[in-house]
Formats: structure tokens, sequence, C-alpha cells
């Protein structure tokens, strides 16, 4: 007896197997239908992350086991949407991938079809377009234990009956009733239906259908969610809701800053003592400086941001998946818009105070494309925390510790909140500035569906975590090891009589010299020159490299870093350099990473172009300013 | 709901003229009668529900009043209110509901 509610006397075929090639799935749903975790509790961590060529829509493929055989299926899980007519570039993407006509991506054999059984009536529509296509289709009805819960009812036989095709009554949160979307995928399949759909442009029509045809299954809609309607009423609460806002975003703060530092410290630490027990074992050599100096210490300066990386994600997981962040995104929509954004915009610009990285990761939550790319594009203006050791360094450096509240605020803490600010009106200038011209938005209104509260599983929030450390650390990784490869060769190239050269006879050195005249308006000498040119990988290279520039220097060796920063910096150059930081896109990572979230190399080299001619100018007017005051 | 579909089609008197989403006060609700939106984004909003006919009740709002949260067929969606301003419904008298 087949587990799957079939039409009585469907007739019933195997999903054609070709020429060994595992065959292809598609889960089309809309959104919030929970298609994803139904693509998780399948695939588990056999899954890989992509995007669709050209296009900025996310490509998950993954590899579902079934049982018995051994055999695998690779399922593709779609982006979310509500009809298949190609408006945004989700649905021309989905259309595409099911009608065969996407590049490099083969028409499926078959689709899950996942709706929400307690929004049956409005997500059955999508069974039209979708049926229509007459590939076999499974039509998963999802949360199956809410609608119980909620007094909701449906008959799957019933329904299968009336769309041709088998229908399964899941709860992919709970893992209950996969056995029949297991059954399907093994190749037990109704064949393509032929049924009466109605015209697929009339919307009203097809809501008609959707309707007529729950009611034949029995379909009666669930209560309202109770718990959902309470929790509102304190979390939009007009005094209540802005205050639980605030602890939530300060909650954030507190984890990524103090509670990820005793990680981070501890990551970094295993780095540096393991490159240091590298360091002993290998023989004295240029090879073992390449390692320890430029992979060792370029890897490590990035593996050192996964600790906070990984608990920004897991506060995205619980904001997200319990449906908190749709009314985080309702609360912010109006201060958002102030800037021109929205809503949305919020989560990946809070994020961008931990890193920019994940913020343009976070930025997928927004289907505007034009918002999302001015969000993106005004991500890595937040002060991230690579800008932290530069700032401490040059405050620590010039700035005497002073108080000026009484114990609350000292100068130091001032100019940190000072240096916060700057960042934060840079991004909301030029997020006023791309909204009121090259990313003016396109009049489509602000739509945000706010979910039923639900309880978040770890078993969700842990694969996202996996799934983001993943991108963060390939995409980050890499670039970083390529360019910490490349910025070791400049510092320790040419050799002279088989030596290695001093950095400031290095070809860095040389770049350094090359470039003093154009950094020299901004109150900067040569050192500084090289700093900046090394810190392009990332910002807290610096540093490290200022360190080593002064090292070498007998006239500072002695001198702490600090006091040889006081000796060859002005005051204006000072904070011409925290401006420059504020302001400049020294991230190669970022750059990588905007890359690939919009397809293509034009927005991060506007971005690039953008933030160094800001940054610059804004040292040179900050070094003329000060020094004026000074002078 | 079956009176309401009654009265509208035994006596249109009994409603006032449409007044927009915006003008529904919380717990009030009205029959959407035109979205007056360019065509893609009307045809949006009616894949999420906003059909013609549809019974929309106005839910929560933000803390500072905007946008404004509606229910449709059970399911809340925000809007901006100038958006809410072009979605135009027939309110049944006072009583009537």
């Amino acid at each position: 007896m087949s587990l799957l509610h079939s039409c009585e006397g469907c007739p019933v075929a195997a999903l054609p197997v070709h020429g060994g090639a595992p065959r292809l799935v598609a889960l089309v749903g809309p959104p919030n239908s929970g298609k994803s975790t139904l693509f998780n509790r399948l695939t588990g961590l056999r899954q890989k992350v992509a995007n669709f060529p050209g296009v900025t829509v996310e490509q998950r493929r993954g590899r579902a086991r079934l049982e018995g055989d051994h055999r695998e299926v690779v399922l593709i899980d779609l982006p979310g949407v509500y009809s298949l007519t190609p408006r945004s570039e989700d649905e021309r993407v989905t259309r595409d991938v099911l009608a065969g006509e996407m590049a490099g991506t083969p028409k499926p054999d078959a689709v899950l079809l996942i709706l929400d059984s307690t929004n049956l009536n409005r997500h059955l529509v999508l069974a039209a377009p979708v049926l229509a296509l007459g590939l076999p289709t499974l039509v998963v009805l999802n949360m199956a234990d809410e609608l119980a819960n909620r007094g909701g009812a449906v008959d799957p036989e019933a329904l299968a009956t009336r769309l041709g095709v088998p229908v399964a009554l899941v709860s992919a949160s709970r893992g209950e009733g996969l056995e029949m979307v297991r059954e399907f995928l093994s190749g037990a399949v109704g064949l393509p239906p032929s049924l009466d759909l109605p015209v697929l442009a009339d919307i009203p029509k097809c809501r008609q259908w959707a309707v007529a045809i729950g009611d034949k299954a029995g379909y009666s809609q669930p209560a309202p969610p109770v718990w959902t309607r309470r929790l509102d009423a304190v979390f939009l609460h007009p005094v209540a809701g802005p205050l639980i806002f605030l602890v939530v975003v300060v909650a954030v703060f507190q984890t990524i800053f103090s509670a990820a530092r005793p990680l981070m410290d501890a990551v970094d630490h295993a780095v540096s003592a393991s490159g240091s027990w590298l360091s002993g074992v290998l023989p004295a050599s240029a090879l073992k400086s390449l390692l320890i100096e430029g992979v060792w210490g370029g890897v490590g300066s990035v593996v050192v941001f996964l600790p906070q990386i990984l608990l920004l994600f897991l506060f995205i997981g619980l904001l997200e998946d319990s449906g908190y962040l749709a009314r985080a995104a309702l609360i912010a929509d109006r201060t958002m818009r102030k800037a021109g954004l929205q809503g949305k915009s919020f989560l990946p610009l809070l994020s961008a105070y931990a890193c920019a990285v994940p913020a343009v990761l976070a930025a997928r939550t927004i289907e505007n494309k034009r918002d999302r790319i001015a969000t993106i594009l005004i991500a890595p203006f937040m002060t991230c925390s690579a800008r932290l050791p530069v700032y401490t360094l040059i405050i620590a450096a010039f700035l005497p510790e002073r108080p000026l509240l009484g114990p609350l605020l000292g100068t130091r803490a001032a100019a940190m909140l000072g240096l916060y600010l700057l960042g934060f009106l840079a991004a909301f200038g030029t997020a006023r500035l791309l909204k009121s011209s090259i990313l003016k938005s396109d009049g489509a209104p602000f739509l945000l569906e706010m979910p039923p509260y639900r309880r978040p599983t770890l078993r969700q929030i842990g694969l996202r975590m996996y799934d983001r450390a993943k991108i963060f650390l390939r995409r980050a990784g890499t670039v970083i090891l390529g360019v910490a490869v490349v910025l070791w060769i400049l510092a320790h190239l040419p050799l002279s009589g088989g030596k290695m050269p001093e950095i400031a006879s290095s070809v860095a050195g040389t770049i350094g010299r090359l470039i003093e005249p154009f950094v020299r308006p901004l109150g900067f000498d040569w050192r500084i020159g090289i700093g900046i040119v090394m810190s392009l990988a990332a910002r807290e290279v610096i540093v490290g490299t200022l360190g080593t520039l002064y090292g070498m220097d007998p006239k500072a060796g002695s001198e702490g870093l600090q006091a040889a920063l006081r000796h060859d910096l002005t005051p204006g150059g000072a904070v011409a350099l925290l401006v420059f930081f504020a302001f400049a896109m020294q991230c190669l990572s970022t750059v990588a990473v905007v890359r690939r979230e919009t397809g293509g190399w034009r927005w991060p080299a506007i971005q690039f172009a953008y933030m160094g001619l800001l940054a610059y100018s804004g040292a040179f007017v900050a070094n003329r300013l000060v020094t004026l005051f000074l002078g | 709901m079956a009176k309401m579909r009654l009265s509208l089609k035994t006596g249109v008197a009994r409603f006032r003229p449409p007044v927009s989403l915006d003008d529904l006060a919380p717990g009030e609700s009205g029959l959407l009668a035109r979205i007056d939106l360019p065509e893609a984004d009307a045809t949006r909003l009616m894949e999420l529900g906003f059909l013609p006919g549809a019974s929309i009740v106005a839910a929560r709002s933000a803390p500072g009043g905007d946008p404004r949260v509606f229910r449709v067929d059970g399911t809340e969606f925000a809007l901006r209110r100038d958006t809410a301003r072009r979605l135009l419904v027939e309110v049944a008298r006072e009583g009537a509901v």
C-alpha cells in the first residue's frame, strides 16, 4: 500500500531515469511556505549554495539520499514566489528553471510544490501555473501540525483527486510525514496532470479556482493564531514595542562585541600559538617566512572574526525563524525610510557593525532589487570590528584620556563614538544620494508579510550558521590568502645578494615612496602609505605593517608604536588617518562578496571608487582643518 | 460574512462611498473595491489576496502608526500608509458588520 495519497485510477509510473545522472527535482513554493526547512530536512549538510549565472538569485542545491536502493536525487531549492509570471528576478529564475531554459541547469524531472496548509486558499493559487507545466508534481502541504493545532483540516486524498497529482501532508519543521515525500522522490509518481486549469493571467479566477478546489478537499481554514495576536499586542505596542526593539538591538551589539571577545581572543591565540610552533619546527627560509607571515597571518586575520560572525548568524537565525524579524523591520521602516531605504535594510545594516561580509549576505532578504543594492553599497560604511584596532591605536597615541562627563564618558570613548557616528552619517548620506539618483525607487510598494510567531528549531539555525560560515571562510579566506601572499612577496622582494630586503627597500617600500606625493596632502608619509596599501586586504593589517615598519627603523625601533606614530604623524595627519579608515573600502573580502551578490564587477567597482574618493577628500579636509586650528 | 454578501446584493445604499484602507480604524473592516496602483503593483497585491471583493481588516500598526498592518484571508501584511491610501474599500454602515 502506497503511503502517497494518489488519485484513484491515476496512472502511476516511475520517474524517468537517464543515463546514470541523478534526477533533478525542483522545490517550488511561496515565501514563508517552509520550503527551505523541507529542503534542509531532506538534504542535511549535503548542500551547495551558488548564484545562478548573471543574476543575484541564490541557487541552493543538495543531495537527498533515499533509503533502500541508495539512490540519490539532486534537489534544487528555487526562490520563494507567489506566481510564475516573470516580473521579478526571482520569478523569472523560477520560471526559467522549471521550463528548462536556465543555462547550466537541466530541466527538472519532477517538482515538489510546497504550500502552507494554514494559508491554503492563498497558496493553492500557485498550483495552477506549476501544474500547467506538466511536470510530475507532488503537492506538499506543510505546517500540518499548526493546521491541526489551530483547528483547521484538509483531506489530502480528496485534494489529490481534484488536482490529479499526489498530495502529502507534512510538518517539515518536525520531520513528520516526510516518508511520503521520500517515496515520491524514489520514483513512484502520478503522470503529469491533465485537468482544467484556470486562465493563469486572471488572478481572481485563479483564486476562485483555488478556493473551490480547497472546498471540495474539505479544507477548513484554521482559527487565527491566538498567540501571535497576543505577542503582537506586546511587540507592536506603541511604548513597549520600540523599547523591546532597542533591547534586541543592544543585545545583538553586546553579543557581537563583548560575548564574542573571549572567543575571538582564543582563536587569535590559537592562530599565533600554532604559527610560532610551526615557525619553531620549520627550518629558516624564505618559504617559512611566506608561510608564517603571509599565509598564517593572513588567514588568521580572517578566522579571528569567525566566532563573531557565527554569533551574529545565531541571532539572525533566531530573529528570522521566530518571526520577530518581520516586526523589527516594521518598526524600523519609518526610520530607514528617512534614508530612502526600507524596514528590511535594518538587519543587514545592524550586522555590518560586526562585519560587512555577513551584512551583504543578510541583504538577500530584501526582495526589492534597488533597495538591496543600496543597502549593500552603504553597509561597509558602518563601523565594522576590523576598524577598531586601527581606531584604538591612533586614539590612544594622540588623545590623552580625560573625563568628559564624569566617569561615564572619557575623551577616548567620545572619539570612538564620534567615529561610529561619522560612519553612520556617511552611510545615511550615501543612501539618500543613491536613492535619489541611480537607485531611485521604482515605486514598488513596501510589502511585508507578517508570519505567525514560531519556535525556532536548533537544526534549522545550526544549518544556516554552518552554511554562512562556509561562505564567509571560502570567500573571505581565499581572497585574503591570495592577497596575503601577494603582499608578502611585495614586502620581501627584490632579493639583494640572496637576502631578503628590509621593507623600506622592498617593492612595497618603493610603492610607498611612489605614492608618497599622493598621500602627503593628507598628512601621511611613505610608511602610512605602505600601511594603506597593505591594509587593502583587511583594515587591521595596517597595525601589523606599521609595527614591522617601525621595528626596522633604527630611530624609532626602541619606542613603542604609539610613540613612533606621535613622532611621525601630525595631529592633522592622525585625524585624517581616522577619517580615511572610516570611509575607505579597505576590505577585499567585502569587494569579493559584493561582486558575488550583485552578479558582476560593476557595483563593487563603483563602491570601491566612491568610498576611496570620499576617504581621500575627507582625509584631506580633516588634515587641513585640524592643522588650521592647531597650527 | 454571509450577511455581508447579502447586503452587498440587496442594497448598495447601505454602504458608504468608498474610503481608503488607511481610513479604516484598527479593528474595522471593508470590502476591497479598487486598487489605484500601477498594474504590476496591483497584480502583486492581488496575488497576496488583495482581490476585489475581499474582506480586509485593519490590524495593529507599527508603533509610530506607519506602516499599518492589514489582515486579508487570515494573513497579515504591512503596507505603508501612502500605499494603503491607494486601496479603496466599501465599509458597511455601523451595525451592519
